[in-house]
C-alpha cells in the first residue's frame, strides 16, 4: 500500500475518500478541502475526522458552554490559577497549595466493554491531573445504570465497577465516593462518568503547550498499538448502530501498572524542571495532541511518525494518528534538557523517544518515512471545527409532563403504611446499602482518606501538619433534570454544594460532566441549553465558578434520549480535616437532639417515594433556592469548625426518612423523632425539599447552636433525640435498627451475587 | 470420557499488559532472544461420556459465552479422547 502524501494529494483531487465512514458530514469534508485548497491526505483525513467530531470539538456544545466565561473566574479561596481549556482546572486551595480536579466520561466504551471501558476512564482522568502537575490523589465515580433487575445490567454493572476497582485499586488510588443510580432510560447506554484531584504545590503548575522553535517533541509512556482506532469518532459520536459488531473497533485496554510509573515519571520530570509544557494522550490520541500542543504554542511543529514506537509494526500512518492506545504523554524539551528527560524516563522503565520539534512554520507537519503526509495549520484541526448552532425547542411533551405532579398521588396514611412505605425505599436499588459496589474500591490507600462514601462528600487530607484538606461531592438527579431541565441543574449543583458544606467544607468550584442524548434531537437540545443556563445562573448565585468538565452527547437507544444528566462535582476546602462532620450517629452521640434545618414543602414531584411506589415521574421539581442553600452551607460550616454539631447529613433523594435511616446505620445508633407540630407525618418522611440538612446537636450546644440559627434567620426544627436500637418515629411506628439493615443491605447482593 | 480443551488468547491487537510484564522479565532474567509475549488462557472440560458433536457445539457456545470475552478475546477448541490422553 502506497503512502498518501501531500503530493500524491495535490495531484490526485478527485480519489474517493471515505469520509462518511470517519463521521465526517458532507459539508465538513468540504470545508477540509476548503481549509487545505486540495483534498486532505489520507492522514489529514483522519486527524480532522478524530479532531472534528463531537467528542473532541465540542461542535454541538461550544456556542453554550461559551456562557461558563461568565461566571467571575475567582472562587471564595481565591483566585483560579487555570480554568477552562487546559486539560482541568486548577483552583488556590491557601498555604501554597493548589487543588485541580475534573470529571469526564467514559459511557459508550464501557458499554462495549465494560471492564476495559470503565478502566480507561479511570487512566484518562488520571493523566489529565497529572498532565497540570498535580499529583492524583482520589478518584471518585457517579454510575447510571438500567433497572437493576434488567439482564443488562447485569452483564454491564459487575464488569464496570471491577474495571473501576481493578484499575484505580492498582494504580493506588483512594476511591472516596460518586453515585450509584439506577433509571430504565440507562438501559443500554449506562453512564460512567469519572473524577480525580490531584494535589500540588502553586509553583508546579504546568500548562499545555509547545513554545520555543528548536524544542524537542518527546512522546513517552506506553507503545502505540491498535487500540480503540476510529474510537472516539465512532464510538463517542453516532449512536450504536444495530448488531454491528463488524464495526466494533479495537478496544482499548488500560494498563495500570504502566500509569503509575507514568505517575511518577512525569512528577519527577517536572520536579527536575526538564519540561516545557505536556499533554495526556486520551481521545483522539496522537492527532489530538500534536495539534492542540501546536496551536497553544507559538510556531509549528514536525513530527516523524514513523518514530512512534509500535507495539504493531504493521499499523499505517493514518491509524498511528487515529490510535487510542492508553498511557501515553507527550511533552515539549530544550534540546539541552532532552538528555535528563530520557534519563528520568529510563529510571522509570518508561519508554521515551524524541518524534518532533517545534518550528517557526506555523504548521503542523508530520512525515512518514521522510514523506510529508500532514501538513495543516494546527488549529484548524484542534480548534476551527465545525460549531453547530443546533435547533432547540422546548419539547412539547414538556407541559404535559409537568402538568401531571406527583403531589396528587395516593399516600400512605395509616402508620402501618408508613412504615411499609418507609422499608420498600430503604430497599428499593437507589437507596439501598451500594457497599457491595463500593466495597470492591480500595478507599483508604494513601493514607490520608478522612471520609468516604457513604459520607456526604469525599474528603481528602492535603497537609499532615495543618490538617488543611478537601472535600469533594458529585450529584445528578436526572429526574429533576427531566422535570424541568433548568431548576433540575441548579438542583444537582445545590445538591453536591450542601453535601460538601454539610462535612464542614467550604465549596470553593465546579466540575461538570454533561450527559445527554443525541444533540441532533432539538427536544435534547433544548433540555443542554437549559442545563447550561441553570448552572450559569447558579454559579453565579453561589459565586463558585466552573473549572472545566466534559460534555456526552448521543446517550441514547434508538429514540430513546437518557434523562438529563448533569452530573456536578463541587469541590471544597477544610481549615482542618479533624473538624469534618459525618453522617453517623454514634454511641457518643446519645441523647444529642437532632434539628432538622430548612423548610419542608409539599414537594414529591420526581422523588424517589413516587418512583419507587408508583412508577411515576411528573410534575415540577423541587423549588430551589441558592441563598438558602448558601445560609445553610454557612450554618453547616461554621457549625462544624466551632463544634456545635457532631454528626450532620444532608436531605436529599428519599427525603428525612432516609437520612435518619443513613445516620443510624451508619453510626449504629437509633433516634427517636417526632414530626414537626405543622407537617404531615408523610411530607416529614418522604418529601424531597431542597435546602434542608439534619444535624446532632449535644445538648450543651443546643443554645448557641439555636441562637445561630436564629440570628441568620434560618428555619430549624427540633424533630428528636438520638437515643436506642430503633428508629422511632413518635404516634407512628418503630422499626429496628436490625431491620432495616437487613433490608437496605440486601437488595444489591441479591440482584447481583 | 472425553477432554474438551478450549484456548483463549487476547485478539491480537489488543494490549496484554500480563504478557507484557511476563516478556519484561524475561529479559531482565536473562532469557534473551525473546520479541513477544501474549499470555491466554486453557480451560481443559472433561465430559460425562462421548464428545459428540452436539455436546462439543454446546461447549463451544459456552466457549463463546462464558469463557471468552469475545469483545476482546479469540478461542480455538479441540477434543482430545482417553486414548490420546493414555498414549502420551
Amino acid at each position: 500500500m502506497s503512502t498518501d502524501t501531500v503530493t500524491n494529494a495535490e495531484s490526485t483531487p478527485d480519489v474517493e475518500q471515505p469520509w462518511a465512514e470517519l463521521g465526517l458530514k458532507p459539508d465538513e469534508y468540504q470545508r477540509i478541502r476548503d481549509i487545505l485548497d486540495r483534498r486532505p491526505t489520507s492522514c489529514e483525513l483522519a486527524m480532522y475526522s478524530v479532531m472534528w467530531s463531537e467528542h473532541c470539538s465540542y461542535k454541538s456544545s461550544k456556542v453554550h458552554l461559551k456562557r461558563f466565561g461568565e461566571i467571575p473566574q475567582e472562587t471564595p479561596a481565591g483566585k483560579m490559577l487555570a480554568g477552562i481549556g487546559e486539560n482541568a482546572g486548577v483552583i488556590d486551595i491557601g498555604e501554597g497549595y493548589a487543588v485541580t480536579f475534573k470529571v469526564e466520561s467514559h459511557n459508550h466504551p464501557s458499554y462495549v466493554e465494560p471492564y476495559q471501558g470503565a478502566a480507561t476512564g479511570v487512566g484518562g482522568i488520571v493523566r489529565d491531573i497529572i498532565a497540570m502537575g498535580a499529583r492524583p490523589v482520589a478518584v471518585m465515580d457517579p454510575l447510571r445504570f438500567g433497572p437493576l433487575d434488567a439482564p443488562d445490567t447485569k452483564r454491564v454493572l459487575p464488569g464496570i465497577v471491577s474495571g473501576i476497582g481493578g484499575y484505580g485499586n492498582s494504580l493506588g488510588l483512594p476511591n472516596i465516593g460518586g453515585e450509584v443510580v439506577f433509571d430504565p432510560t440507562y438501559i443500554g447506554n449506562p453512564l460512567v462518568n469519572a473524577l480525580c484531584v490531584g494535589v500540588m504545590r502553586h509553583e508546579d503548575l504546568h500548562l499545555a503547550n509547545a513554545t520555543g522553535v528548536g524544542n524537542q517533541m518527546i512522546l513517552y509512556g506506553a507503545k502505540t498499538g491498535g487500540d480503540g482506532i476510529g474510537g472516539v469518532s465512532i464510538l463517542a459520536s453516532e449512536t450504536f448502530a444495530e448488531g454491528g459488531p463488524t464495526k466494533r473497533p479495537a478496544v482499548q485496554v488500560g494498563d495500570p501498572f504502566m500509569e503509575k510509573l507514568l505517575i511518577e515519571c512525569t512528577l519527577e520530570l517536572f520536579a527536575a524542571k526538564v519540561v516545557e509544557g505536556i499533554q495526556d494522550l486520551g481521545g483522539g490520541g496522537l492527532s489530538c495532541a500534536t495539534s492542540e500542543l501546536a496551536s497553544a504554542g507559538d510556531g509549528g511543529m514536525r513530527v516523524s511518525l514513523d518514530k512512534v514506537p509500535l507495539r504493531d509494526a504493521s499499523l499505517s500512518p493514518e491509524e498511528i494518528l487515529m490510535s487510542e492506545s492508553q498511557e501515553r504523554m507527550m511533552a515539549c524539551v530544550t534540546p539541552a534538557n532532552v538528555e535528563e528527560f530520557l534519563k528520568i524516563c529510563a529510571k522509570w522503565d518508561v519508554q521515551a523517544d524524541v518524534i518532533g520539534e517545534v518550528t517557526d512554520t506555523g504548521r503542523l507537519e508530520i512525515d512518514w518515512h521522510g514523506e510529508r503526509v500532514v501538513d495543516v495549520l494546527p488549529e484548524t484541526v484542534a480548534h476551527e471545527g465545525p460549531v453547530y448552532n443546533r435547533p432547540f425547542a422546548r419539547p412539547a411533551w414538556q407541559d404535559e409532563l409537568q402538568a401531571d405532579g406527583a403531589e396528587k398521588l395516593p399516600r400512605a396514611t395509616t402508620s402501618a403504611e408508613l412504615r411499609d412505605t418507609l422499608l420498600q425505599l430503604v430497599g428499593s436499588p437507589n437507596l439501598c446499602d451500594k457497599s457491595w459496589i463500593t466495597d470492591q474500591y480500595d478507599r483508604y490507600v494513601l493514607g490520608n482518606s478522612v471520609l468516604a462514601q457513604p459520607e456526604d462528600s469525599g474528603m481528602i487530607r492535603v497537609d499532615e501538619t495543618s490538617g488543611l484538606g478537601v472535600a469533594v461531592s458529585t450529584d445528578c438527579n436526572g429526574r429533576f433534570a427531566k422535570l424541568d431541565p433548568y431548576t433540575g441543574a441548579k438542583l444537582a449543583l445545590a445538591e453536591s454544594f450542601r453535601n460538601v458544606a454539610t462535612t464542614g467544607a467550604r465549596p470553593v468550584a465546579v466540575s461538570d460532566c454533561l450527559n445527554f442524548g443525541s444533540p441532533e434531537d432539538p427536544d435534547v437540545m433544548w433540555q443542554f441549553t437549559e442545563a447550561i443556563r441553570g448552572l450559569v445562573d447558579g454559579c453565579k448565585e453561589l459565586g463558585i465558578p466552573v473549572t472545566g468538565g466534559n460534555v456526552s452527547f448521543y446517550n441514547q437507544t434508538g429514540e430513546v434520549a437518557i434523562l438529563p444528566t448533569p452530573v456536578i462535582g463541587v469541590l471544597g476546602v477544610i481549615d482542618d480535616v479533624t473538624r469534618r462532620t459525618p453522617i453517623g450517629f454514634t454511641g457518643e452521640m446519645e441523647g444529642h437532639q437532632l434539628y432538622l434545618l430548612g423548610e419542608t414543602a409539599e414537594e414529591l414531584s420526581g422523588s424517589e417515594w413516587a418512583h419507587v411506589v408508583h412508577g411515576h415521574l411528573g410534575g415540577r421539581p423541587p423549588a430551589v433556592d441558592l441563598a438558602a442553600e448558601q445560609q445553610l452551607a454557612d450554618i453547616l460550616i461554621n457549625a462544624s469548625r466551632d463544634g456545635l454539631i457532631d454528626a450532620a447529613h444532608d436531605v436529599s433523594d428519599g427525603g428525612v426518612a432516609q437520612t435518619l435511616v443513613e445516620s443510624a446505620l451508619r453510626g449504629g445508633v437509633g433516634a427517636r423523632v417526632w414530626a414537626p407540630d405543622n407537617l404531615d407525618p408523610f411530607l416529614f418522611l418522604f418529601a424531597e425539599s431542597a435546602g434542608r440538612a439534619v444535624v446532632a446537636v449535644p445538648r450543651t450546644e443546643e443554645v448557641r447552636f439555636t441562637d445561630m440559627c436564629t440570628a441568620r434567620r434560618f428555619p430549624h426544627t427540633k424533630i428528636g433525640v438520638i437515643t436506642g436500637d430503633t428508629l422511632d418515629v413518635q404516634d407512628q411506628f418503630e422499626i429496628p435498627l436490625t431491620e432495616l439493615r437487613e433490608v437496605w443491605t440486601a437488595t444489591l447482593p441479591a440482584a447481583l451475587a | 470420557m472425553a477432554r474438551v480443551v478450549v484456548d483463549v488468547m487476547l485478539k491480537p491487537e489488543i494490549l496484554d499488559p500480563q504478557g507484557k510484564a511476563v516478556h519484561g522479565a524475561f529479559g531482565r532474567l536473562g532469557f534473551d532472544g525473546v520479541a513477544d509475549v501474549r499470555q491466554g488462557k486453557r480451560f481443559e472440560i472433561t465430559l460425562d461420556g462421548e464428545a459428540t458433536e452436539e455436546r462439543v457445539a454446546e461447549i463451544r457456545k459456552a466457549a463463546d459465552t462464558l469463557l471468552a470475552n469475545s469483545v476482546i478475546e479469540d478461542f480455538t477448541l479441540h477434543v482430545e479422547t482417553a486414548d490420546v490422553e493414555a498414549g502420551q
